[in-house]
């Protein structure tokens, strides 16, 4: 029972998904499916309570010490619970009645979610592994779910084809591990490295593993898939898949590269640093020359991912921290927008380029407002929630004595704000007499509300980010061997 | 007491006007009259600050300190000295008149327009009163947003792309002032203005690291005001941003974050870049003023003619000298109040006839006489014809300057000849000689009541402001003095040393210029 409790939020997730298959399959065939996301909300909202229960909880292991709840996972947990919540609401406003299979899609939102959160807590590599593909395989179905659409299906096959290709990679670095220090358990292989037993094996290993997990963060070079896997995929399902998993794969990230090979950082930081630059800069510089929307998120989501990177490479409990809450902060601005830009596309292919979004603040001020809002928060303006978050990956990078990596980190950044603002200025530019935005539907509930919490968070993590920061911190404690080291600069590697 | 909260209510009043406006109904002129309401408490406010400085006190007044984040430490820190006095004085003056030449030319959207305005109105204020250097970079960045989305919106033809320009050339200057600040907080601990100057002050930092990080602030702060050859962004924001906008996107912000942040915060490494900006100044100075000289449309011209003025003041900063620091923050205002009102004035012939091209006017004065007279005055006062404000910050910041660079300062006053030319030669081309078939046919009435009520105001201000100069430059003396004196103290030092075998107090000095 004890051990059941350590996982209550996952269970509260898989019950109500389903339940909301058994009712899906025994409605009538023609009625609605809306009321089930309703439902799916209930789920969310009990797995939020859930998972903020669990902070009550003493740090500890569940079922043979393959799960492990403590300030970290809980953190990531209350974090995915509530992407899934905003996510379920954006979908209700975004579909309409008729559209296909929504049951399945408010179910598979539970599911995915249910692999993340393990993703966050799981200690044992397997489970990792078993969590990554609940997580991927649901993803990969809610990619396709615009039948209709021609891209939908093919950036669900592509997401398929080289996501099973970079979780292939991953599975082998575990099992190239396993060969090399005989567990897959994080604590027993970080033990086993710190006997000395390191082959040759190992360093394969671990770069097999952050090859496969740079993918699921799509880290640079490992990017290729994203802007059109997130051009195809429905505008509700990139505002989950772009933060919930993603979140999730940086919690393993963390997780692997902290607790189970601390005292190879030698040999793993340099790797994070390039992907990290990379990432800031591929990202950067592909977005400058998108004309569609979603794919210019695409590659600022890549970019965002280099930024998340630099705080890992500060090889700090301040890192960690930063991390944590730069994915906090991330995902209320980019749910936040693809709020927008779902409700303004309607679940499909309309107001797709950056000059449909010419004079959305004449249609409706509020829905060109946000978008604003949440564009601003990306480029890090402060008292917005993007800049704490930029903020303390940098401050954590340089008090690590990373210079350059800042350096290239707040140019990007600036870099950056050239194309959010290209779609600010569009925002608020007079719009053509048939334009397309004239069309865009008036808010509807539960689109006001996801709009609400996501600027609500944003501007709260902008203006007293303390709470959050404080939880941040809570979760990095759980890597004591790095709480010490924060405050001792390390040399430029 | 008023005084330890006075700050916070200048400061964000402008911003809760604006949370008002967009609950407001989109109805009649209602938000122009609550806009105009709330700039002018907010004006009413701001003139506490006078009132009740203590004009023989040195350091910060009106102080709030509340710790605001606890790590890192962040704090609330607000004070003004005789520094930013005045120049917050002058945003919260412009406010009102930013509303009222608004009235009129913003028709659509007016509730995005006063939310926005208030807005800026807000970060302005805030840079100006910012001790905090974390604080301090929130409202400099928020001051950019609201600037670059009302000139987007309104912008005349080319808005969205003159706005591009603008946000980029000062937010990229931005993200490695960002380092820099990051780089100090790591160092000391603190953003805390006061603290850091003692820190740095007392030493112990790489003489390198900080001479990268005073560039870093150094930049950010030049493409804001702009010094050449960093204004690509001027001219094409002025002439596309909305008057109200225009009036306050050049100058003031970034002269004043010089001041306080270079020249306070690291005064060798300012001194060291000295003859750098003293060249790039000048230069500057002239190429404003011959790029004016062939301009045809009035707001690129007052644009270059603003970009001239300003390098007066960066003149008259990296000399070093009282009286140039003074004369640059009194010609900061100057420009501020002068190239203000004639943005407005320019902005009221453009509502009249709907073109900017001079040579579509002529004789112009027989047709608007009253705002002929006061295009006249604003342009006399620009060219530093004496009785006016301009006279006394051009006069100041060159005797200052003279005695320490001849040569530089010499050919500045070449710069003083061509704005001169340059301003009479447009006064000339509009509102004298035939008149024009545009200005023939097209019927336009003279300045009405709302007109006068914001342009007199500024007028009768350039005059004072020319003739009872000393009441002005008392409260300026306060903030600028520790920054100046260097040069001219150490050489009296070693002169005094030399002849009378005893040091000269630095105070002596500063005495004798008053």
């Amino acid at each position: 029972m004890n051990d059941a409790l350590r996982i209550l939020p996952e269970i509260v997730l898989v019950i109500a998904g389903v339940v909301l298959m058994l009712a899906d399959a025994m409605m009538a065939k023609q009625s609605s499916r809306k009321p089930l996301g309703w439902l799916a909300v209930v789920g969310a909202l009990a797995a939020l309570a859930a998972s903020l229960w669990q902070y009550e909880l003493p740090p500890g292991t569940a079922y043979f010490g393959v799960v492990q709840t403590d300030a970290f996972s809980v953190f990531f947990h209350v974090l995915i619970a509530c992407i899934v919540l905003v996510s379920l609401l954006i979908t209700i406003d975004a579909v309409k009645d008729s559209t296909e299979g929504l049951g399945e899609l408010f179910a598979l939102m539970l599911f995915g979610a249910v692999g993340m959160m393990f993703m966050s807590g799981a200690t044992e590599l397997l489970l990792v592994f078993v969590a990554l593909e609940i997580s991927s395989i649901s993803t990969y179905i809610m990619a396709g779910f615009r039948r209709k659409s021609a891209k939908s299906p093919e950036s669900a096959l592509k997401y398929f084809l080289l996501g099973s290709f970079a979780t292939a990679f991953f599975l082998y670095g575990i099992a190239l591990i396993f060969g090399a220090t005989g567990t897959t358990r994080i604590e027993a292989i970080a033990a086993a490295v710190g006997a000395g037993n390191t082959p040759a094996l190992i360093y394969v290993g671990l770069a097999m593993i952050i090859i496969g997990l740079g993918f699921k963060v799509s880290a640079a070079p490992f990017h290729v898939w994203t802007p059109d896997v997130y051009e195809g995929a429905p505008s509700p399902v990139v505002a989950l898949m772009s933060t919930g998993p993603k979140a999730a794969a940086f919690a393993v990230l963390l997780r692997i590269a902290y607790g189970a090979f601390p005292l190879l950082h030698t040999h793993w930081v340099p790797a994070l640093w390039w992907l990290a630059v990379l990432s800031m800069t591929i990202g950067n510089l592909g977005a400058l020359r998108q004309r569609n929307v979603k794919r210019m998120l695409a590659y600022s989501s890549i970019a965002h991912a280099g930024y998340l990177l630099v705080a890992f490479t500060a090889l700090s409990a301040e890192g960690i921290a930063a991390a944590s809450f730069y994915a906090v902060s991330y995902a209320a601005m980019n749910v936040g927008i693809f709020a927008v830009i779902s409700h303004a596309g309607e679940y499909d292919d309309r107001l797709t380029l950056i000059d449909d979004y010419r004079g959305l603040a004449y249609r409706s001020p509020l829905l060109g407002g946000a978008m604003a809002f949440f564009l601003i928060s990306l480029i890090g303006i402060p008292f917005t929630g993007g800049f704490f978050g930029k903020f303390y990956v940098f401050a954590a990078a340089l008090h690590s004595g990373l210079v350059w990596l800042t350096i290239i980190g707040l140019i990007n950044s600036g870099i950056a704000a050239y194309y959010y603002l290209r779609v600010v200025t569009a925002v608020y530019s007079r719009p053509a007499e048939a334009s397309p935005v004239m069309a865009v539907p008036r808010p509807s509930m539960p689109l006001l509300l996801a709009l609400f919490l996501t600027a609500a968070a944003t501007l709260v993590l902008g203006i007293v980010p303390t709470g959050v920061l404080a939880r941040a911190r809570q979760a990095a404690q759980t890597y004591p061997a790095f709480s010490q080291t924060a405050g001792t600069p390390l040399s430029e590697r | 007491m008023l005084n330890d909260s006075i700050l916070t209510w200048i400061t964000f009043m402008p911003a809760a006007g604006a949370v008002v406006v967009a609950l407001l109904p989109r109805k009649g002129r209602v938000i122009q009259w609550f806009s105009l309401l709330v700039t002018l408490v907010t004006f009413v406010l701001s003139l506490h600050l006078p009132a009740h400085f203590d004009y023989a006190q040195h350091g910060f007044q009106f102080e709030e300190n509340h710790p605001w984040i606890s790590s890192p430490a962040i704090h609330y820190h607000l004070g003004i000295d005789g520094l930013s006095l005045w120049l917050v004085l002058l945003t919260t003056f412009l406010a009102p008149i930013g509303v009222l030449v608004s009235w009129r030319a913003i028709k659509a959207r007016t509730k995005e327009f006063y939310f926005l305005f208030l807005l800026q109105q807000t970060a302005m204020i805030g840079v100006f009163v910012s001790l905090d250097l974390f604080l301090y970079y929130g409202f400099w960045e928020l001051s950019l947003v609201p600037m670059a989305v009302l000139i987007a919106m309104f912008g005349r033809n080319r808005g969205p792309q003159a706005a591009l320009k603008f946000f980029l050339y000062t937010f990229l200057p931005s993200a490695l002032f960002l380092v820099a600040i990051i780089w100090l907080y790591a160092k000391t601990g603190t953003f805390d203005f006061v603290e850091l100057q003692s820190r740095l002050a007392g030493g112990g930092f790489a003489p390198e690291a900080l001479a990268w990080v005073s560039l870093a602030f150094l930049v950010a702060f030049a493409v804001k005001v702009p010094v050449f050859p960093l204004h690509g962004w001027l001219a094409d924001a002025i002439q596309e941003a909305p008057t109200a906008m225009a009036m306050v996107i050049a100058g003031k912000l970034g002269l004043y974050s010089i001041l306080r942040f270079n020249l306070g915060l690291f005064p060798v490494q300012a001194r060291a870049i000295a003859p750098l900006m003293i060249v790039v100044a000048v230069v500057g100075l002239l190429y404003g003023a011959l790029v004016a000289l062939a301009q045809s449309d009035m707001r690129r011209l007052i644009a270059y003619s603003i970009l001239s003025h300003l390098s007066f003041c960066t003149l008259g900063i990296f000399c070093f000298a009282l009286a140039g620091l003074n004369g640059a923050v009194y010609q900061t205002i100057n420009e501020g109040l002068t190239g203000g009102a004639l943005l407005v004035l320019v902005s009221l012939i453009y509502e009249r006839y709907d073109t900017c091209d001079m040579s579509m006017f002529g004789g112009l004065a027989g047709k608007l006489p009253m705002l002929a007279t006061l295009y006249v005055i604003t342009s006399l006062a620009l060219v530093g014809l004496p009785l006016f404000n301009g006279f006394v910050g051009e006069f100041l910041v060159l005797s200052g300057g003279f005695p320490v660079h001849p040569g530089w300062v010499a050919a500045a006053t070449v710069g003083v000849i061509l704005s001169a030319s340059y301003m009479l030669w447009m006064v000339q081309r509009i509102f004298y000689g035939r008149q024009s078939s545009l200005v023939v046919h097209r019927p336009a009435l003279d300045l009405n009541a709302r007109e006068h009520i914001m342009l007199w105001p500024m007028a009768v201000l350039m005059l004072a402001m020319g003739v009872l100069s000393p009441y002005w430059i008392k409260g300026i003396e306060t903030g600028v003095g520790g920054l100046a004196n260097a040069p001219a103290a150490t050489a009296r030092a070693t002169f005094d040393a030399a002849h009378h075998g005893q040091p000269a107090r630095t105070e002596a000095v500063s005495m004798e210029k008053q």
